[in-house]
């Protein structure tokens, strides 16, 4: 057994924070940065393998290859995704375009079978040395025109300027749709890596009204995914995903409803509400819905008892608002996960320094985190893999991304699956640093 | 077209030498920044560094953002490196590069100077660019821990002594090989002053200068071989101690360059026919290759696909780093030995013996991941004569 080989320390000036004294929208000051072992979160090369039958192509340098080669080895999709190394003499050259070309033109013909897609990936040195990436697609389209090519980006330094490569992705996927007629009946749930579970309101509203719903996890051949093109709506919920809704809306005429995840009652029955008016539905009457939120929160709050809850923001797209539900149904939440807060936290973060004054916030890329004590005191529940980690917990919510989770159905699944993690401990250590949960690893 | 040579349709990709830096000093108690914008730490202590759960060694990104790098805002890179150097208080400081801070042309030294004015610690910056392998970013950091962390001027021990270089764990993962080495250099009438680096403190690391000799066993260990040569006069073997008969011919030429302060290259390879190959990193390949040879009388073609010194390269130990390169030398092998992502490739007609390596499949084959140093036979016995 490995022993630790830092400085172990139980206090670092600043963290935690107390919300009562935390400032909005980053509680802590930025520095440097510190990578936990939680890799459930879906990265480009997850997201990008949605597109049933697509060939993914990286051209990087070699340090920012080997992530991506081998999340796919680890999916055991190696035979989707192939790369081209940029070396020193590219940069050099002012042949970058070159390189591209003939490299992606390489790998697709030794490809044993022509793909109907292929995503190309470039990277930060493509940005930075000012590569000419229309004249590279547009020889990629003449001398394939069988072939749909997607321009994605792996540039994380972009991270911090506009839209980042998270979103960016999530728009991309869907940029291979061909303009279709629209179909008045069909809507498309866009930009999430977990399907939506069945039993939201989201379906029952579309589908008990004759709609078709489409999502991309559901895509089993590239023409049901192309069939995305004929949605004459499109829902983005995910955070991450509202670029891409509004793309379909300006490029295919998609209406775009956008109705972010939530935990607050009112907001859910708004967004719900929107989405029926949008679409010509009758909008129902939701007090049922809330009610059965009211009875799976407090059976599942009796249970916990005074158990401490820690909550991060990987496992929901809305730490502060879920930390706020629980609270206000009894829950003894004590911990928030987070680096910083979108503005849609905003209210819930202000009703929380009053709720909550003492509730702590810890960061999880601050580099004292790599230092800080994992081993939980008492029993704790973890809702999401980074709070696992950081608290030393075996039981855990082990969900990212909202898994598919909406409205109060959502809300309902989320206090059942928090009473099983109660009552069951979970491998935290084998199953938090699974990649890209759910994509089929072979860890 | 020109014949396509950085293309892999569906191989792997070595480690790069960003995380080789950290790889080499992660046991240290040092502190080591990655400049990069985000990914380099994800994959570092994801496919790179199978410790990264159970130790909390500092390893830092500094979060590069596009403005800092357009403006070449180092002093946000100093400030927040100073910062956390100060507050954790390591016995080192290491800045390395990745590609943007290659194009921007950020000078890791004057980084590191700086850093090392403003707390007193002693500050490495590596040039690293991404763009090479882990053997690149290891050996810079072996190189600067022998020049500016060895004790100079001190006594060498009177009886044999030894230094083994180039222990990463992406050449010999977590699975006790380098205990195992220690152990048959303990066994074999040598004290050991220092594995670097695993399992030893950097004391014992400092302390390097005082043995009779040093012993290569990757190609990440053979610059600071060289280094400690110059500074200390210290002679190398070259040799991973695979098999009975090769790990004795090591030990003898140890004991003969102790006794005479030349260096011996020990796993040289043959110049016969062969029709096996091992694909993997220079001296360990070539160890295997040399083992296989004395065991069993199998002549072996090593095909490096990372870099490697020009004085362990001939006709039977050839340069080959991308599929283009590699697919006509497997051609016509009856064996082939090497990581299981390289199977793809490989004739359908040849036997594949799958020999698992961290620094290529990274997590994946961890757990079959074979003990050569004191379990050769078990897989001796897999290769057919």
């Amino acid at each position: 057994m490995l022993k630790r080989a830092g400085p172990k320390r139980a206090e670092i000036p600043g963290i935690p924070v107390r919300i009562a004294d935390a400032r909005f929208p980053s509680p802590f000051l930025p520095g440097l940065e510190y990578s936990a072992p939680a890799r459930g979160t879906w990265n480009i090369v997850h997201t990008g393998m949605l597109i049933p039958g697509a060939h993914q192509i990286f051209v990087c340098a070699q340090g920012c290859l080997r992530g991506v080669v081998l999340t796919a080895a680890e999916m055991g999709v190696s035979d989707r995704f192939s790369t081209v190394a940029v070396r020193e003499k590219d940069v050099l050259s002012g042949d970058m375009e070159k390189l591209i070309f003939d490299g992606v033109s390489d790998i697709i013909g030794k490809l044993p079978e022509k793909p109907p897609a292929v995503l190309v990936f470039t990277s930060c040195i493509h940005h930075f040395i000012g590569c000419d990436l229309p004249l590279v697609y547009r020889h990629l389209r003449k001398k394939f025109p069988d072939i749909d090519f997607a321009d994605c980006y792996m540039n994380p330094i972009m991270r911090k300027s506009g839209l980042n490569p998270d979103q960016t992705m999530r728009k991309q996927l869907y940029s291979l749709l061909k303009p279709r007629k629209l179909n008045p009946k069909s809507v498309s749930i866009v930009g999430n890596d977990f399907a939506t579970d069945k039993k939201s309101e989201l379906y029952a509203l579309l589908a008990g009204n004759g709609f078709t719903v489409r999502e991309i996890t559901g895509c089993k051949t590239y023409e049901e995914y192309q069939q995305m093109a004929e949605s004459a709506f499109c829902i983005s919920y995910y955070p991450a995903a509202k670029a891409a809704g509004d793309e379909l809306e300006r490029r295919l005429g998609q209406k775009h409803i956008c109705i972010p995840f939530s935990f607050n009652y009112d907001e859910i029955s708004e967004n719900l509400k929107y989405l029926c008016e949008t679409v010509s539905i009758r909008t129902p009457d939701f007090s049922p819905g809330i009610a059965r939120c009211e009875a799976a929160l407090g059976k599942t709050a009796e249970e916990l008892g005074d158990t401490p809850v820690a909550v991060d923001c990987t496992a929901f797209p809305r730490p502060l608002g879920l930390a706020r539900l629980l609270l206000s149904h009894g829950f003894h939440v004590t911990r928030v996960y987070a680096d910083s807060f979108s503005s849609s936290e905003h209210a819930d973060f202000d009703a929380l320094q009053s709720l909550a004054p003492d509730l702590l916030l810890y960061p999880v890329s601050q580099p004292a985190m790599r230092i800080l004590p994992r081993s939980p005191a008492e029993k704790t529940l973890a809702v999401g893999q980074k709070a696992a980690y950081f608290t030393g917990s075996g039981y855990f919510v082990n969900l990212v991304e909202g898994g598919g989770l909406y409205g109060f159905s959502g809300i309902c699944r989320l206090a059942e699956v928090m009473s099983e993690a109660f009552r069951e401990p979970k491998n935290a250590r084998h199953l938090i640093q699974i990649k890209g949960m759910g994509c089929g690893c072979c860890l | 077209m020109l014949p396509m040579k950085q293309t892999a349709r569906i191989i792997s990709t070595y480690t790069g030498d960003t995380s080789g830096v950290c790889s080499a000093l992660f046991e240290l108690g040092g502190m080591t920044v990655m400049h990069d914008a985000s990914g380099c730490n994800s994959t570092y202590s994801t496919h790179d560094e199978p410790r990264w759960y159970d130790s909390d060694s500092l390893v830092f990104l500094s979060g590069l953002t596009e403005m800092d790098a357009i403006l070449g805002n180092d002093d946000k890179l100093i400030k927040d490196v100073v910062s956390a150097a100060k507050e954790f208080s390591p016995r080192f400081v290491a800045i390395a590069g990745t590609p943007i801070p290659m194009m921007t042309g950020v000078d890791f030294q004057a980084l590191a100077k700086r850093v090392e004015e403003e707390t007193d610690i002693p500050s490495f910056g590596f040039a690293t660019n991404g763009m090479h392998s882990y053997i690149s970013g290891a050996s810079m950091a072996f190189s600067a821990l022998a020049e500016r962390m060895c004790t100079r001027g001190v006594k060498r021990d009177q009886t044999l002594s030894v230094n083994l270089l180039g222990v990463t764990p992406l050449d010999f993962s977590v699975n006790g090989s380098n205990r195992s080495m220690k152990a048959w250099l303990e066994n074999s009438g040598f004290a050991v002053r220092s594995v670097w680096a695993m399992g030893s403190s950097l004391e014992e690391i400092q302390s390097a200068g005082k043995a009779q000799v040093n012993l290569v066993v990757s190609a990440c260990g053979l610059a600071a071989a060289k280094i400690l040569r110059e500074i200390f006069g210290t002679p190398y073997v070259v040799g991973t101690p695979f098999g009975h008969a090769f790990s004795a011919k090591i030990i003898r030429a140890l004991r003969t360059a102790a006794g005479t302060g030349e260096n011996i290259i020990a796993c040289c390879p043959s110049e016969n026919e062969c029709d096996t190959a091992i694909i993997g990193e220079s001296v360990t390949s070539l160890s295997l290759a040399a083992a296989l040879r004395l065991e069993k009388g199998i002549c072996c073609r090593v095909l490096c696909p990372v870099e490697t010194s020009s004085s362990l390269l001939s006709q039977n130990c050839l340069a080959a780093t991308d599929e283009e390169e590699l697919i006509p030398f497997l051609r016509g092998m009856k064996w082939v030995i090497a990581d299981p992502l390289y199977r793809p490739i490989c004739p359908a007609d040849a036997d594949f013996l799958p020999l698992p390596n961290e620094a290529f499949s990274g997590r994946i084959f961890r757990e079959s991941i074979p003990n050569l140093v004191s379990n050769f036979n078990s897989f001796e016995k897999e290769v057919k004569t």
